[in-house]
């Protein structure tokens, strides 16, 4: 029986295409999922991601346990409401999810985890709070509701949508967050575009998308939320990393810290003895077709995989991440094997559009 | 979703409409395209090529995903619309006017197999 999220009944009264994704019932594409992917590239669209699981940690000891847990430092979070990407590694330095944590003070986090990996994430943390003797309290927020309003006009038409919002958020920077009543409003998201995140309590979430709506926001599907991320060169759990893959090997090593020699962490033990074994770039098909995720890259060096693919609608071209290996560099032609015929691609850094504009 | 009464369909959601030359004009239905989404990517068999009932021919990418399209029967490629390949999005835009492919029956091809409208619309549920 697949889950539904505080706004399932107003997708459905929208005529969203609704699919399974993780056990849950979600709007794929309400009509165009390229009109919804121009919407927010060049005016405003919104997300229900009410699937991700906020999880708040309270307690004396949170912000040395975080530090133990996740492969980032929460220790350079010091403004309040600011985020911090991070992987979280299991002890192979696999990835076991990727999430933001929200700084609140030295005793109080929120971490927003995805939805496919969230039940595996709680047992987890709550396993290693009982190991490790942490004094701090972990509460599972399903209670809450996400909408992500993202695009050039998101915050304006936000401000416009939500009385008193703006006072309270118009001077967040990018991946900084505040409350506002019942509200969190976090600068952040997953398109490469400006915009906000806001979690809110799910009884006001029909009511905020509807006043969002009537601002002028597009809803948007789960389809277009994928071709704005991979565009922007993010990540996706699942495809691009997940347990057997380090976040080195993932293109995630920025967000690996590695300055606090005394800092401990779970997987750093394997990350420093592994290293980096491959990289992520970026591929532009110039033959015709479409690139998908888990199709053979041929190099110079060796053999690679496409992680993620698919068509750009803001490039009007096929894009895919690729994990590659080492020496591979942009600029480098490589073949794609794409249903045994082998196409041409070019290298680029794994990163198409931001802010409205290509990158390649 | 429309599915007009004179064409004949597939379970693999392909129309078919026989011409007065009894060849066969070849598409994807409008359940199909709706379900598949905004198409950017087709690519068709040629003229001449000799194709198996059932075999897969010709691919539908959409954003999201791409699908194979089968040979409603046996017989010869005669044309591929050139047309769609260049512009996709007709296929989103009318997928009944949108036609992929015709092909020429093998002699004693059977096309009793196919469905009428009511037939597919019963398929799809």
């Amino acid at each position: 029986m697949a889950q539904h999220t505080p706004l399932y009944a107003t997708h459905v009264a929208a005529g969203a295409r609704m699919v399974d994704f993780a056990g849950w019932d979600m709007p794929v594409n309400y009509g165009s999922q390229i009109e919804e992917h121009h919407a927010v590239r060049r005016d405003a669209g919104m997300f229900d991601v009410s699937h991700m699981l906020a999880l708040d940690l309270a307690g004396a000891d949170a912000k040395a346990f975080l530090r133990g847990l996740i492969a980032n430092d929460v220790a350079k979070l010091v403004e309040p409401g600011k985020a911090l990407y991070s992987c979280m590694l299991n002890p192979d330095g696999g990835v076991i999810d990727d999430l933001i944590v929200y700084f609140l003070s030295d005793t109080s986090y929120r971490i927003v985890v995805n939805a496919g990996t969230a039940d595996k994430d709680v047992a987890w943390i709550q396993q290693r709070l009982a190991s490790t003797g942490t004094q701090a309290t972990l509460t599972v927020r399903r209670d809450l509701a996400m909408i992500a309003v993202q695009g050039p006009n998101a915050r304006t038409k936000t401000w416009a949508a939500i009385p008193g919002s703006e006072a309270a958020s118009n001077t967040l920077k990018p991946f900084q967050a505040a409350a506002f009543g019942d509200f969190f409003i976090a600068r952040t998201g997953y398109t490469g575009e400006d915009g906000f995140e806001l979690t809110l309590p799910s009884e006001q979430a029909a009511a905020t998308w509807n006043a969002l709506a009537a601002a002028g926001v597009a809803p948007c599907g789960l389809g277009a939320r994928d071709t704005l991320r991979l565009e922007a060169g993010m990540a996706l759990y699942g495809n691009d990393m997940d347990e057997s893959v380090s976040p080195l090997d993932a293109g995630l090593a920025w967000t690996v810290d590695l300055k606090d020699p005394n800092r401990d962490f779970v997987g750093k033990a394997a990350l420093v003895a592994n290293g980096a074994r491959r990289q992520v770039l970026g591929l532009v098909l110039e033959d015709k077709g479409v690139l998908r995720s888990h199709q053979k890259v041929f190099t110079a060096q060796g053999e690679g995989e496409t992680t993620s693919g698919t068509f750009s609608p803001t490039l009007e071209k096929s894009i895919a991440m690729a994990r590659l290996p080492l020496g591979v560099a942009p600029g480098d032609s490589v073949e794609v094997d794409i249903r045994g015929k082998r196409l041409k691609a070019r290298v680029v850094k794994a990163s198409f559009v931001r802010n409205g504009k290509g990158l390649i | 979703m429309t599915t007009p009464t004179d064409l004949r369909y597939t379970a693999s959601h392909e129309w078919v409409r026989t011409e007065s030359d009894g060849s066969l004009t070849v598409g994807v239905t409008d359940h199909a395209q709706e379900a598949l989404g905004d198409v950017v990517f087709l690519e068709l068999p040629e003229a001449g090529r000799v194709v198996a009932a059932g075999e897969a021919i010709a691919v539908i990418e959409s954003v999201k995903a791409a699908s194979d399209i089968y040979a409603p029967v046996a017989g010869e490629i005669i044309a591929s619309n050139e047309a769609a390949v260049d512009a996709p999005e007709s296929v989103n835009a009318d997928a009944y006017a949108a036609w992929l492919f015709k092909i020429k029956p093998a002699d004693g091809a059977d096309t009793g197999a196919l469905l009428d409208a009511a037939g597919y619309e019963a398929a799809i549920g």
